[in-house]
């Protein structure tokens, strides 16, 4: 075993089952837990039922429904969509079958499935969490290894609580100094998309540190691991401190002694200071701008005061090739203003930003405005919880009085499986974590940004600046 | 699970980078609760026009193409969503493998664990291969996986492949039954794990 070790190969030495290779890279790794969802779960089951095999621990995994939800005012069980129904159907029958407490549509702590295991003190520092979506890297604000797998990890997790893993690489992401007034942790991590690219870190697993994560608070962590898979990253993690431990304290249910000695354990989980990493990236946080994306891929973002590029100045064939398509997709011309990009649509939503301090950060934007007319603004919490804990604040009258739509939880238009779409060719500032082609919509045009900068846009009825408007 | 030995087919190039998984199945063909009917799905907005009508534009409508059994993709291929639909979704319609430079990471495993070779080249390979499969009369490959070679018109490619996965894919081994046979060593490792770990060991349900 190495001398040093980081915080990653910490984790994953402490849950290795065995090795299947002499240089320890292919592992059984054993999983703590799961989250499951209506759509990348069914066949899972099916293969279980089909060898006949049960759950290894039903108790280590949770299920919720999230994705094919619709997100209306008045909230039934019947879903508008015979596929989603057939889906939400067959995910009862699957955990109650198999003994998996279930989150429905009805359930009070219903929400985003990596909402809602954060929030409800499921995930804990040094835990390793696997679970069929990409965001669950979410976990690593916690100090925990969270990656997401397809389907048939799925099946292999839910019979054996292990998958087989090959132990990545180690990038240490350190951001300097401060940020700036009005900047959010989601230009940080857009920033780092764009320094390294969408696949700059396949293959990695990234550490963030350094004062502007230190600063951080827990829930901006969240957003920055959430997207680091946006940059290929398979795990980002942060190095547990007391905001994780003050984060947590009210969620475990933890008996005073229990909670003392995991506390006393959590804390050795950090990096040791001469341990080696494969690659590190610097930003310096004085530097970073509100982001904003003008094409069709994470890493084609840029600070709101820049012009959309132009793919002539590029010398790479396949790389110009690539920026005209997306161009053309997004009905942009090269050298136009991002901020002369008008929106038709405004949405806060998803597991990247639709937690508490999201929505705040938006309210703060939006107290006293009204949204430019023309633009439809949406705002789908991120869990039921959230949404009450909202409401007790008062941030749903911010946002009603300033012209959103104030919704029910769930992923909604972030990859528009319910009948949150956006219609061809419509235009959306977007606090999301994706803007493929398609993705919130068949022909949809999205611009990913910071919740802040989703409700300036929306009063704006342009991508705008949001540290021009006084709060 | 159809085991792969030696594949020869038609390869088509599709050099775009970060073709994302929304893009390689969008989401309209993931309302099911099986694996079928999903060869129509893939790539289907490249492939077919606003009326449903195979777009003569793509390369996979085109003469010389429309069997391809090989993809020639651009970098960091299958990136965003962990759907694997994807990969059902070209297996069924006949794809055996893809070449390319890099893959993102649960996409990678999702095609290792249901037969679809993911060859990995160097950038200078893959442009070289873009140029040579673009050409209709000399677009066939031959993948040997037991030997590691792919050959093409112009001659012969070696590639690595980890160890590991190449066994599955040669032997189409049942993951979740190979790691059963562990179960004991499972068993005895998580009952320290969780001595050592008194606070997890409750496995508590949320009362929350």
């Amino acid at each position: 075993m190495r001398q040093s070790r980081t915080l990653y190969d910490k984790l994953v030495d402490d849950h290795r089952v065995r090795s299947f290779d002499a240089a320890d890279s292919a592992l059984l790794l054993y999983v703590d837990r799961t989250v499951l969802n209506e759509y990348t779960s069914p066949q899972a089951f099916t293969g279980l039922r089909e060898a006949g095999r049960s759950v290894w621990r039903p108790e280590a995994a949770l299920g919720v429904v999230d994705h094919v939800n619709p997100t209306a005012a008045r909230r039934v069980r019947a879903m508008p969509d015979p596929g989603g129904q057939k889906q939400t159907d067959y995910f009862h029958e699957n955990c109650r079958d198999f003994g998996i407490e279930l989150y429905d549509i009805l359930h009070p702590l219903q929400g985003i499935e990596h909402v809602v295991m954060t929030e409800t003190g499921r995930v804990l520092p040094g835990m390793v969490i696997a679970a069929g979506d990409s965001h669950t890297t979410t976990y690593g604000a916690l100090g925990a290894l969270g990656f997401g797998i397809g389907t048939s990890d799925i099946e292999h997790y839910l019979a054996t609580q292990t998958v087989t893993y090959s132990r990545l690489q180690t990038l240490r992401v350190e951001v300097t100094g401060a940020l700036g007034p009005g900047v959010a942790p989601k230009d940080v991590v857009m920033a780092l998309i764009r320094e390294i690219g969408a696949a700059g870190a396949t293959g990695f697993a990234i550490e963030f540190c350094g004062a502007v994560i230190e600063a951080m608070s827990v829930e901006g962590r969240m957003t920055i691991c959430n997207m680091a898979v946006e940059c290929g990253a398979r795990g980002a993690l942060v190095a547990p401190d007391d905001k994780v431990f003050a984060y947590l304290k009210d969620k475990t249910g933890l008996t005073a002694e229990a909670w003392r000695d995991a506390v006393a354990v959590w804390r050795t989980l950090r990096s040791d200071p001469d341990a080696l990493f494969d690659r590190t990236v610097i930003l310096d946080g004085a530097r970073i701008e509100p982001m904003v994306t003008w094409g069709t891929s994470p890493d084609q973002a840029l600070p709101i005061g820049a012009v959309v590029p132009d793919p002539e100045a590029e010398p790479d064939d396949a790389v110009r090739r690539d920026l005209k398509r997306a161009l053309d997709y997004m009905g942009l011309t090269a050298g136009m203003p991002l901020e002369a990009v008008a929106i038709d649509r405004a949405f806060i939503g998803s597991c990247t930003n639709a937690r508490i301090e999201d929505l705040r950060e938006a309210a703060d934007v939006l107290r006293g405005r009204r949204i430019a007319e023309g633009v439809r603004g949406m705002v789908v919490p991120g869990s039921s919880a959230v949404k009450r804990q909202a409401e007790s604040e008062g941030l749903d009258k911010i946002f009603s009085e300033a012209g959103f739509e104030w919704r029910q939880s769930g992923c909604s238009m972030c990859l528009a499986m319910n009948d949150d779409v956006l219609a061809p060719g419509e235009r959306c500032a977007s606090s999301t974590n994706r803007n493929f082609e398609g993705r919130q919509g068949l022909g949809g045009r999205t611009h990913l940004m910071s919740p802040a900068m989703v409700a300036a846009a929306a009063i704006a009825g342009r991508l705008t600046d949001s540290r021009r408007l006084d709060r | 699970m159809e085991s792969f030995s030696i594949v020869s087919g038609t390869a088509a190039p599709l050099p775009a980078a970060n073709l994302d998984t929304d893009v390689i199945m969008p989401k309209r063909y993931l309302k099911g609760v099986d694996r079928e009917g999903l060869a129509i799905g893939v790539l289907h907005e490249l492939r077919f026009d606003a009326d449903g009508r195979p777009d003569p534009a793509f390369i996979l409508n085109q003469p010389g193409w429309t069997d391809a059994a090989f993809l020639v993709v651009g970098p960091n291929f299958g990136c965003g969503s962990s759907r694997e639909h994807a990969v059902w979704g070209l297996r069924q319609l006949g794809i055996r493998a893809l070449i390319g430079t890099t893959y993102a990471g649960i996409f990678y495993d999702n095609c290792a664990r249901n037969g679809l070779l993911a060859v990995t080249l160097s950038p200078e390979e893959i442009a070289s291969l873009l140029v040579l499969v673009s050409d209709a009369a000399r677009n066939r490959l031959t993948i040997d996986l037991p030997a590691q070679t792919l050959t093409t018109a112009d001659g012969e490619i070696h590639f690595n492949i980890d160890a590991n996965l190449k066994l599955r894919l040669i032997e189409d081994l049942d993951g979740v039954g190979a790691t059963l046979k562990d179960a004991d060593r499972i068993r005895a490792f998580e009952a320290a794990y969780h001595a050592e770990r008194p606070w997890l060991a409750s496995g508590r349900r949320s009362s929350y």
